[in-house]
C-alpha cells in the first residue's frame, strides 16, 4: 500500500488519531491513544513487506503506565574501562550462541545480559521446538534460515553435549475436503522449500503412530525434521563453549546508555562501569528496540506478545511421542497463534504456548485464563489431555516487530553496530545458522582478525547419572561418591551433579541457577523436598550463609536468617 | 543375599513394618533415601504424637526415637542415604536397583513392603497464578527450612489451606516471631484436626478464613503480595471479591499425595480415591508380595496409625505365602469418602480385621453399616464424622463370601 493510500485508509478507520510519516524506508507512526490493541492494528496495516519497509511505534501510549525496564540491584566497577573488540547485549539464544561462533577467532569478546542467568526471559521460556519450517513466507529471514538451522541442530547438540531429538511433527486435519490442497502442499514443500521428507499420512496411520489423539483425524502432515531441544540447556551450553574459548560473559549487567559520536558507538555504559568496545551487537530481545534507540540507529519496534506454556507430569508422557498442532482452515496472519503438544527432551509433555498482544516487556505473570484457552484447544488433538497433570507453568514474551520478520544486519546509521533483533518463533531453530552470519558480518566489520588457534568446539555437559547403565554409573560414583547421594528424588539428581554444575564455566550459584543446569525441583515435587538441601550445598560450596543463597535475582532472599534457636548449630 | 523382606522407607511406616516383619521371623533389610532414619517426624518438633498408641504426648522425634531404638536393639539391616533407582519383578521375588555413595547395588527380596510416605501438593497444582518469587514454600518445606536448617524463611507470612502441617506452621512461625496473617481455606470447612485449630490458631489470635482462597501472587524477586479471593461452592474464585494482602511469604499446606511411582512402576493397582494402593485386609497390594503402609497407602492424621498399618503390613510380609486368595471387594458406598482396605482375601483369618476410613462431609448422628449382601456384618454409631478425622474400627468378616459394602447412613445432617 502506498502512504497515501494508507493515510487515508487509517484516516477512515481510526480519524486523526494517527499520523504516519516516512523516510529512509521507515514508516514512523505517531499520535495518542489508550488502546494497546489499536495501535498494533495501525502499525501493523503499515508494514509492506514488498518494498521491505519498517515501521517504528512513536504513538504514546495513555492505557496504562509503560514501566522502565528492570534493573540488576548490583552497582560496580567490574568492567570500569573494559575495551572488548567485541560487546554482544543480551545471554539469550542468539548472543550465547554468536558469542560462541565468534570465539573461532582471536577478539575479546564480552557478552552481558541484565539478568542473574542466561536464558532468563524468552530463551528460558520457550517451547524448546526445533521448527521444520512450515508457514515461512519466502523471501523472509526467517525462511531464509531456518532449514540450514533445522539441519545444524544434530552436529551442534553434538558438539555441545545438549540432548536434543528429532521426534517429528504432526499436523492434523479432520477436513476430509481439503486433502488435494495439503498434497499440494506437500509438493510445494518439497519442490519450492527444498523439503522432500513431508508426507502426508492418513488417519489410521495416524492412529498406530499416536495412539492418544483424537480418532476423528482425517489425515495430518508428517514433518519428520522437526525435533525439540532444551532452549535454555543449549543457551548455557553455547554460552559455556565461548567462555572456554575466552570469551567473558558478565551477568547482572545492564546497558544503561551509550555515547555515539560521528556515526559510532564509542563508549557503552552500564551499572558495572563504562565499556569501550570495538563494535556491538544488539541481541537485547524485547529491549532491542531500546538498544537500537540508544545506538541512534532505530528502524523498528518491538511489539511484546506473551505466552503461556503448562508442563505436565511424566507419567502423562505416554499421551504423545512427537509435535502436533491442529490445524484449522484459516487464514495465517503469519505468527504463532495458539501453540500445540509437545514431548520435551525430558519425558514431560508441554502444552502451549497461547499468543497475547502487551505493552508490558517484563511482566511473566501467568493467568488462568491462558492455560484454560491452550488445553481447550489441546484436548482436540488428545482428548485426555487434563489440567490434573499439571506440575507448573510459566509465561515467556516474545519480541516480534510489526514485519513479523528478523531483523538480520549491520546498523543503518551507526557503524559499528549489529542487529540481532526481533527475534521471535523460529529464532531458535534459526540460531545456529543466523551465529554463523553475525559471526560473518562482525569480522567483516572488526577487519584483519586472526583465528583463535586453541578453539575447541567440543564442551562436556555434566554427567547425567540417571542415564548411564549400572556399570558406568557404579565407576563414576566410586571416583566421587558425591554421585551416588541423591539429592533431587523426582530427577534422581546427585549432589556430585550439583558440585559439578557450581564449578561450572558459568558459575550461578542460585537455586534457579542450579535448576536449570540439571533439573531438581522441575520434577512433581517442584522442589519441595530438594530445594532445602540445595540451598544449603550452595551455602557449602560459596561458604556462605544460607541466608545469603538466592532463588536467582539478588532480592531473590530464600531465608532471613537463623530462627532463634538457630544461632547455636 | 536374598532378603525376606525389603521395607523401603524409613520413617514411622517403616520402622515399625521393619521391626514387625523382623520380629515374625523374617530376613528383612530397610532401604532410606535419608541419611538418618525418622521420616517427616524429624522436623515435627511439636508435640501430640504417640497419644494413641503410648497414652502420652510425645515430639516427633521422640515418637521416632522409640522405633529407631528398637530397630538398632533388634540389629536390623538398613541402608541409609541409598535411592532406589528401580524395581524389577523376578518370577521368585524382586530384584532392587539401589544407589549410595558406595555405588550401584542390586537387592534380591522375595516381598517388598513400599512405606514411601507422602508428598505436598504445590501452587501450581491449586492454580496459583502471578509471579515466581522466591517466599512461596509448601508448609513440609517451611518446616524443613525451619526445624532442621534453622533458618526463617519468612517474616510475614499467608497460610493457605487448614491442613495439619499449615496449622503447626502457623503456630511454629509465630513462635518464632515472624508474622501469620491469617489462614485462609477454600472450603467451608477446616481440614485440620480440631485440637490443632485450637492450640495453633485460636490460642495465638491467628484468624481462619473460610471459603477464601489464594488466587495470585505478586513479587519479581521475594513474594511482596498474594491475591485473596472468596470462593463459590464449587471451590471457583468469585469475582470482585479480590484482596491485596501484602506478605512476603506464602505457605501452602493444600493436601497430600501418596508416593506411589515406585508401585505404578510394578503395576500396582491405585484407588483413586485414596491415590495409595488398592489393598486386601493384610495390606497385600494388587501385586503379589508387593505390601503398602503409612502414608504411601492412604494419608493419615496420626501417626498411631501409620505405624500400625506399618506393623499389619511387616508381619503379613514375613508370613507370606502364595497360597491361593479369593478377594472379595470393600468398597466405599454412600457417604464414604474412602476406605482401606478396599478387599478382603476370604481364604484369610479376617477375624479382627482393621478397617480405616473417612466420611465425605461432616455429618451428626450417623450410622456405619458394612453388609455383604443382605448380611450386615457390622454397625457403629456415630455421634460425629468429620473428613479431616480418620476413623479406626475392627471389624469381623469371618465368612464373608461375596463383594461388601460401607456406607453411612445418617440421621439427619
Amino acid at each position: 500500500m502506498n502512504l497515501k493510500t494508507l493515510k487515508k485508509k487509517i484516516r477512515k478507520d481510526f480519524g486523526n488519531k494517527y499520523q504516519v510519516t516516512a523516510s529512509a524506508g521507515v514508516r514512523t507512526v505517531t499520535g495518542e491513544s489508550a488502546d494497546w490493541n489499536e495501535i498494533i492494528s495501525v502499525c501493523s496495516m503499515c508494514v509492506d513487506k514488498k518494498h521491505g519497509i519498517h515501521v517504528v511505534n512513536d504513538v504514546k501510549f495513555t492505557g496504562a503506565e509503560i514501566k522502565p525496564m528492570r534493573l540488576p540491584a548490583i552497582s560496580d566497577n567490574a568492567l570500569e574501562g573494559a575495551a572488548p573488540d567485541v560487546l554482544i547485549i543480551g545471554g539469550g539464544i542468539s548472543g550465547a550462541s554468536i558469542a560462541r561462533e565468534l570465539s573461532k577467532w582471536d577478539i575479546n569478546i564480552l557478552l552481558v545480559d541484565k539478568e542473574s542467568d542466561l536464558a532468563m526471559q524468552a530463551s528460558g521460556r520457550n517451547d524448546g521446538e526445533v521448527h521444520p519450517g512450515i508457514d515461512l513466507s519466502k523471501g523472509s529471514l526467517k525462511h531464509k534460515y531456518i532449514i540450514k538451522g533445522n539441519r545444524m541442530y544434530a552436529d551442534v547438540c553434538k558438539e555441545l553435549d545438549v540432548p536434543f531429538k528429532r521426534c517429528g511433527q504432526y499436523v492434523c486435519f479432520d477436513q476430509a475436503a481439503i486433502k488435494p490442497i495439503i498434497r499440494l502442499y506437500a509438493l510445494k514443500r518439497k519442490f519450492v522449500d527444498g523439503i522432500d521428507d513431508t508426507v502426508v499420512i492418513s488417519g489410521e496411520e495416524l492412529k498406530k503412530r499416536e495412539p492418544e489423539f483424537n480418532g476423528s483425524f482425517k489425515y495430518a502432515i508428517y514433518n519428520p525434521m522437526a525435533g525439540c531441544v532444551c532452549p535454555y540447556g543449549l543457551t548455557i551450553a553455547y554460552a559455556e563453549n565461548a567462555v572456554m574459548n575466552g570469551a567473558k560473559v558478565s551477568l547482572n549487567t545492564a546497558v544503561t546508555g551509550m555515547k555515539v559520536e560521528n556515526g559510532k558507538i564509542v563508549s557503552v555504559s552500564t551499572n558495572r562501569g563504562t565499556v569501550k568496545p570495538k563494535i556491538v551487537i544488539n541481541a537485547a530481545g524485547v529491549f532491542a528496540e531500546d538498544i537500537a534507540k540508544m545506538a541512534e540507529d532505530r528502524f523498528y519496534s518491538i511489539h511484546p506478545r506473551r505466552g503461556t506454556n503448562s508442563i505436565l507430569d511424566k507419567k502423562s508422557g505416554k499421551l504423545i511421542s512427537s509435535i502436533a498442532s491442529i490445524k484449522k482452515l484459516e487464514v495465517n496472519s503469519g505468527h504463532t497463534k495458539g501453540g500445540g503438544l509437545l514431548n520435551t527432551v525430558h519425558g514431560n509433555i508441554l502444552a502451549g504456548p497461547d499468543a497475547v498482544e502487551t505493552w508490558e516487556k517484563e511482566n511473566y505473570a501467568t493467568r488462568r485464563e491462558s492455560i484454560q484457552t491452550v488445553f481447550d484447544k489441546q484436548r482436540g488433538t488428545v482428548p485426555s489431555l487434563t489440567e490434573r497433570d499439571i506440575i507448573t507453568y510459566f509465561t515467556g514474551v516474545r519480541a516480534p516487530n510489526f514485519e513479523e520478520d528478523f531483523v538480520i544486519e549491520k546498523g543503518r546509521k551507526t557503524s559499528n553496530l549489529i542487529h540481532c533483533a526481533c527475534i521471535q518463533s523460529p529464532g531458535l531453530t534459526t540460531a545456529p545458522a543466523v551465529a554463523l552470519d553475525i559471526e560473518k558480518m562482525a569480522v567483516e566489520m572488526l577487519g584483519n582478525v586472526k583465528k583463535n588457534e586453541n578453539y575447541d568446539p567440543i564442551r562436556k555437559g555434566i554427567p547425567v547419572l540417571r542415564e548411564m547403565s549400572a556399570e558406568e554409573r557404579d565407576t563414576l560414583i566410586k571416583k566421587n561418591p558425591d554421585y551416588g547421594e541423591i539429592v533431587c528424588r523426582c530427577e534422581e539428581i546427585s549432589k556430585g551433579e550439583i558440585i559439578d554444575a557450581l564449578n561450572s564455566p558459568i558459575c550461578v550459584p542460585t537455586v534457579d541457577g542450579i535448576k536449570k543446569r540439571l533439573r531438581p525441583g522441575m520434577g512433581r515435587c517442584q522442589g519441595g523436598f530438594c530445594s532445602p538441601l540445595v540451598t544449603k550445598i550452595i551455602a557449602e560450596h560459596q561458604g556462605i550463609p544460607v541466608s545469603q543463597v538466592r532463588k536467582s535475582g539478588a532480592d531473590a532472599v530464600i531465608s532471613f536468617g537463623k530462627t532463634k534457636g538457630g544461632e547455636s548449630r | 543375599m536374598k532378603y525376606d523382606v525389603a521395607v523401603i522407607g524409613g520413617g514411622p511406616a517403616g520402622l515399625a513394618a521393619a521391626i514387625e516383619a523382623h520380629k515374625n521371623g523374617a530376613k528383612v533389610i530397610l532401604i532410606e533415601r535419608e541419611a538418618r532414619l525418622g521420616g517427616i517426624l524429624k522436623q515435627c518438633i511439636h508435640d501430640g504424637f504417640g497419644l494413641v498408641r503410648f497414652g502420652k504426648k510425645l515430639s516427633g522425634p521422640e515418637y521416632a526415637e522409640i522405633f529407631i531404638d528398637e530397630f538398632r536393639k533388634e540389629n536390623i539391616e538398613a541402608l541409609l542415604l541409598t535411592f532406589v533407582t528401580n524395581i524389577k519383578k523376578l518370577d521368585e521375588g524382586f530384584e532392587i536397583s539401589v544407589v549410595n555413595r558406595n555405588g550401584v547395588r542390586k537387592l534380591e527380596s522375595k516381598t517388598l513392603i513400599l512405606a514411601t510416605g507422602c508428598r505436598e501438593r504445590t501452587a501450581k497444582q491449586v492454580s496459583i497464578h502471578g509471579t515466581r518469587p522466591s517466599g512461596v514454600f509448601t508448609a513440609g518445606t517451611a518446616q524443613n527450612f525451619t526445624n532442621l536448617l534453622g533458618e526463617l524463611p519468612v517474616k510475614k507470612c499467608v497460610i493457605l489451606g487448614s491442613g495439619d502441617i499449615g496449622l503447626i506452621m502457623a503456630r511454629r512461625l509465630t513462635l518464632e516471631g515472624a508474622q501469620v496473617i491469617g489462614v485462609y481455606e477454600a472450603k467451608p470447612t477446616p481440614s485440620g484436626l480440631t485440637r490443632n485449630i485450637h492450640q495453633c490458631l485460636h490460642d495465638y489470635d491467628i484468624p481462619l478464613y473460610l471459603s477464601h482462597t489464594v488466587t495470585k501472587v505478586f513479587g519479581d524477586e521475594r513474594l511482596e503480595a498474594v491475591e485473596i479471593s472468596a470462593v463459590d461452592e464449587k471451590m471457583n474464585p468469585v469475582a470482585g471479591t479480590e484482596k491485596i494482602v501484602e506478605c512476603d511469604g506464602l505457605i501452602l499446606s493444600v493436601g497430600l499425595i501418596p508416593e506411589n511411582e515406585l508401585a505404578e512402576s510394578l503395576g500396582v493397582k491405585l484407588d483413586p480415591k485414596t491415590k495409595g494402593p488398592s489393598c486386601d485386609g493384610s495390606l497385600m497390594t494388587s501385586v503379589d508380595g508387593v505390601f503398602s503402609c503409612g502414608n504411601a497407602l492412604h494419608v493419615n492424621d496420626l501417626v498411631d496409625y501409620v505405624s500400625e498399618s506399618g506393623e499389619q503390613a511387616g508381619r503379613a510380609a514375613a508370613k507370606f505365602s502364595r497360597a491361593k486368595r479369593n478377594r472379595v471387594a470393600l468398597n466405599a458406598g454412600k457417604n464414604m469418602l474412602y476406605i482401606v482396605p478396599q478387599s478382603i482375601d476370604t481364604e484369610a483369618d479376617n477375624a479382627a480385621s482393621t478397617v480405616y476410613f473417612r466420611s465425605r462431609e461432616e455429618l451428626g448422628n450417623c450410622r456405619l453399616i458394612i453388609k455383604c449382601g443382605e448380611k450386615t456384618v457390622f454397625e457403629k454409631k456415630y455421634q460425629f464424622l468429620r473428613p479431616p478425622e480418620m476413623e479406626r474400627i475392627t471389624v469381623d468378616f469371618s465368612g464373608v463370601d461375596s463383594d461388601i459394602t460401607a456406607e453411612i447412613e445418617v440421621a439427619e445432617k
